[in-house]
């Protein structure tokens, strides 16, 4: 299904506007994340798609050519996976995936063939007649997935699909999600404010700030080449280098890059793998801690800037906290983009 | 067809309200109106309040009292028993809380004929105010031990006593230094549970008073059998003065305790 | 038990100059605190066995002290008379009891799913009567529907209600309305907003959610509240003394035995009866509900 949202927009009561006008357009089959920190109108977008809030006058939701923002939630045929789940207490697994086939009115039989089917495509099948206390986390976020694909929405809404896990089960999990949301082959749009699970499992993100979306695009687009300094903060952690710009050189406290091109008025980031420590190099700086991390180690800098900067090493051995070293960083690494806005 | 489904609950909410709310209106009109038959046009007066007082302010006064001294012997009982059923949490315990909250599921008037039977041949007690206070104070005392009790078992007793203890706290310090500043909000929202309650209780009061000591309640039954409608209905009126201020500052202490639990 | 462990490590005055305090140094901290734990529990203990155990124990032996022994529980069941009156009172107990549960239910949704002007004001008149007696409730029936009650007044048919079965219903129903709305209201509040939300994006209309969802969320909640409704109506007495209907409700027959008859035995015998019916009653409903219960008023 494909699904175009025109001139969505939320001004909360009292105000405060939740979310700016928003396009946005997902094509079928496609997995679409809105990545963002919270607050940033993640939430109330996909809660406008689903039906649960109204948007402000003047918004089109159109599902394949067919206009449904006027239709309530009970009616958008869409499918939702909540943060916390919501699974009926009162019902089995077996009786919370079939829950939105029996409001259907699907003779029995058909229930229960199409259950059986979605039940062992979740692998469920051990717990199918469990009651939902005693599923563990994990079970708990398939049998929310199970529900929700069951009745064969048009699209999948999920809101933090993960974030209700412990860290160690999340990252396991994603892979899991991944796989499943593309052997269903379904449109979806998931919220996360957590930017490794958006690279992992959409086509495409949005980033969102500050009730807008800051830029859309592939992960890896986002990743190479980010519009905003927020788009590069939150995607792949990139530090500022606050000092004087001059033409194409950036003078620094602990000493002066060449940029690839003139860079006034703009900000100048870059990414913790991409300093690089080179006794040849333009910069000094200080060691102030070493963190060991198994495969590579985390330096922590002073004195290169007025902040702290944090540099990648691998290799068997690093510098000690207190040794002086040289830096360097490929012009071509450097994040040049437009100055202030959001943060 | 939808707006009228989506209706009903209002309807039914308002019709609840007017049902609980009208006969109180009319109890307080009638106890101001001069001559209820004839309606308000009759005029406004405080004639009949003034009866009540002369009538029956030694029943307002006894049941005051009555009230005060159940606070007294629910907090002296209550508290402490409390604390140790915290501490205890054990078969026992729970067989002790279920034996002090039978008042609260066998009828006021089965208690009441038992207490007559036991103690009612003692003629000096069966004739003190202390007699009525007993009925009382087994009615109330339920509600002291279980709110103290459940703002106690949100805290981490054992931890905080073992603080206390460790810097030299004997268990009587721990008990007034540590258990009951703890427990204040249930402790005060149990308190006015019980002045509540007690100067409501008619049930067990009715049986175990004699004509010499009649609390509020009982002087209400008193005036709905043999006083005119507009007396009967000015001393609601008082009985209503005293008992809604109450019951809203137990609300609010009630919440109170349950927000600190949280 | 409390036990600080201390009991087996020997005091170490090294550790300070000063002694430590009597409580750690002794060996019988434990044991001490045990004392002072009982000592706590003491008063109340006395005062219960006293004034509620030895008294019910008193009660129930009393019931049988009449010519007829233990088979006076029999004649309870072979008198028209008390087993009238005793399907009476459960008949009007459970009415009244199905009733409160309707219509509480339907307000406190109502009132917890909806924030409008004036909500507060239909709050508190709601429970407003918690804590009102008895006596009072029954004063206020016979002001609705006594002689010269409302009803009477504004409809011309000669309506009076307030002394028959249907004022006693209204009573305790009045009695009962405020504490199953409480009740239900903290369970409606506690349910998760989510789980209607879910059942919606399922595509349930909002009668399937109250049916589907919200009843079984809160069905402990009114198991708890049903019997609270039930257990205070079996046993209201002021509210039918007041009224002083000729409808024999179990405590007014039991009051008429008593005192007027002096028939001591079979007033406790039926005390016996209807204290034993209404807890068992909230016992069960407790292991039902898994909630603390009281009657209460």
């Amino acid at each position: 299904m494909t699904l175009t949202l025109t001139n969505i927009a939320k001004t909360f009561p009292g105000g405060t506007k939740g979310l700016l006008p928003t396009d946005l357009e997902i094509a079928k089959g496609e997995i679409l994340s809105l990545l963002g920190p919270s607050g940033c109108g993640k939430s109330t977008l996909l809660r406008i798609i689903a039906g649960l809030e109204t948007p402000d006058a003047g918004a089109r939701i159109v599902f394949d050519g067919e206009d449904v923002t006027q239709q309530s939630v009970e009616t958008r045929k869409i499918g939702m996976v909540f943060q916390s789940y919501a699974l009926f207490p009162n019902m089995s697994v077996r009786g919370n995936i079939g829950y939105g086939l029996k409001i259907q009115g699907l003779p029995k039989a058909d229930i229960d063939r199409r259950v059986n089917e979605v039940i062992a495509l979740c692998r469920l099948t051990d717990y199918a007649d469990r009651a939902i206390t005693v599923l563990s986390g994990g079970q708990r976020q398939r049998v929310a997935l199970a529900r929700a694909m069951a009745p064969r929405p048009r699209v999948l809404l999920l809101d933090e699909p993960l974030s209700a896990l412990d860290a160690a089960l999340r990252g396991q999990l994603r892979d899991e999600l991944r796989l499943l949301l593309r052997q269903f082959g379904i449109t979806a749009i998931f919220v996360t404010h957590d930017q490794d699970e958006a690279m992992a499992i959409a086509d495409r993100v949005a980033v969102m700030s500050l009730g807008e979306v800051a830029q859309i695009g592939t992960p890896e687009a986002l990743y190479r080449n980010p519009a905003t300094g927020f788009v590069a903060r939150f995607v792949g952690d990139a530090m500022p280098l606050p000092g004087r710009i001059e033409g194409d050189q950036l003078h620094l406290q602990g000493g002066v890059l060449n940029l690839p091109e003139p860079a006034d008025g703009k900000e100048v980031l870059v990414r913790a793998e991409d300093i690089r420590i080179d006794p040849t190099g333009p910069i000094t700086a200080r060691v102030e801690a070493v963190t060991f991390l198994g495969t590579h180690y985390r330096i922590a800098l002073a004195g290169a800037t007025e902040g702290p900067l944090f540099a990648l090493h691998s290799g068997l051995s690093a510098a000690k906290p207190g040794e002086n070293l040289r830096l360097s960083i490929a012009a071509e690494s450097l994040l040049i983009l437009p100055k202030g806005g959001t943060t | 067809m939808k707006s009228l489904t989506r209706s009903i609950p209002m309807v039914v909410t308002l019709l609840a309200c007017a049902f609980l709310f009208i006969p109180i209106m009319q109890s307080v009109l009638a106890g101001l109106t001069v001559n209820y038959f004839r309606g308000l046009s009759s005029g406004l007066t405080l004639k009949w309040v003034g009866q009540v007082w002369q009538l029956y302010s030694s029943s307002i006064f006894l049941s005051i009292w009555l009230a005060l001294a159940c606070l007294v012997v629910t907090l002296i009982l209550g508290v402490p028993a409390a604390y140790a059923l915290a501490r205890n949490p054990g078969r026992a315990s729970r067989i002790l809380e279920e034996l002090i909250s039978l008042p609260l599921a066998i009828p006021g008037l089965a208690i009441a004929l038992a207490l007559l039977q036991l103690y009612g041949s003692y003629h000096g007690f069966r004739t003190h105010w202390s007699f009525i206070l007993i009925g009382h104070v087994l009615y109330t005392l339920p509600f002291m031990v279980r709110s103290t009790l459940s703002v106690l078992a949100t805290i981490d007793l054992t931890t905080l006593e073992e603080g206390a203890a460790s810097l030299g706290a004997g268990p009587l310090r721990r008990f007034f230094d540590i258990v009951v500043p703890n427990a204040l909000p249930g402790i005060l929202a149990g308190a006015l549970t019980v002045v509540t309650l007690s100067i409501g209780e008619f049930n067990l009061t009715w049986m175990l008073h004699t004509p010499y000591l009649k609390t509020l309640p009982v002087g209400l039954a008193d005036s709905y059998a043999s006083m005119r409608l507009e007396v009967a209905s000015a001393y609601t009126l008082v009985f209503f003065v005293i008992i809604v201020p109450l019951l809203m500052a137990m609300q609010w202490a009630s919440a109170r305790a349950q927000r600190n639990m949280q | 038990m409390p036990d600080f462990g201390w009991g087996a490590v020997p005091s170490r005055p090294s550790l300070s100059d000063r002694p430590l305090p009597d409580t750690l140094v002794s060996g019988d901290v434990a044991v001490k605190q045990r004392q002072f734990l009982s000592l706590c529990l003491l008063p109340l203990v006395i005062f219960t066995l006293a004034f509620l155990a030895i008294p019910i124990a008193r009660l129930f032996l009393a019931s049988g002290e009449s010519a007829d022994g233990w088979a006076i529980y029999l004649r309870i069941l072979q008198t028209p008379r008390y087993l009238s009156a005793l399907m009476q009172t459960v008949v009007v107990s459970l009415a009244v009891t199905a009733a409160a549960l309707v219509i509480s239910t339907t307000a406190g949704l109502y009132l917890v799913r909806n924030q409008f002007p004036g909500r507060n004001v239909l709050l508190s008149t709601l429970t407003l009567p918690l804590a009102f007696p008895g006596v009072v409730v029954g004063f206020l029936i016979i002001l609705l529907g006594g002689r010269q009650g409302l009803v009477n007044q504004i409809l011309p048919g000669y309506w009076v209600f307030a002394y028959s079965v249907t004022g006693l219903f209204l009573g305790y129903l009045y009695f009962s309305i405020p504490r199953v709305l409480l009740t239900v209201m903290a369970a409606a509040e506690k349910i998760d907003p989510t789980l209607e939300e879910a059942a919606k994006t399922l595509g349930a209309p909002s009668w399937r959610i109250v049916t589907d969802i919200l009843l079984p969320a809160l069905s402990p909640a009114l198991i708890a509240a049903g019997a609270i409704a039930f257990a205070t109506a079996m046993g209201a007495f002021g509210t039918a003394f007041t009224l002083a209907t000729d409808i024999d409700v179990l405590p007014m027959v039991i009051y008429t035995e008593f005192t007027l008859s002096a028939n001591i035995a079979m007033a406790s015998a039926l005390s016996v009866v209807l204290g034993l019916v209404t807890w068992v009653l909230l016992l069960i409903a407790r292991s039902l509900s898994g909630e603390t219960i009281a009657a209460g008023g």
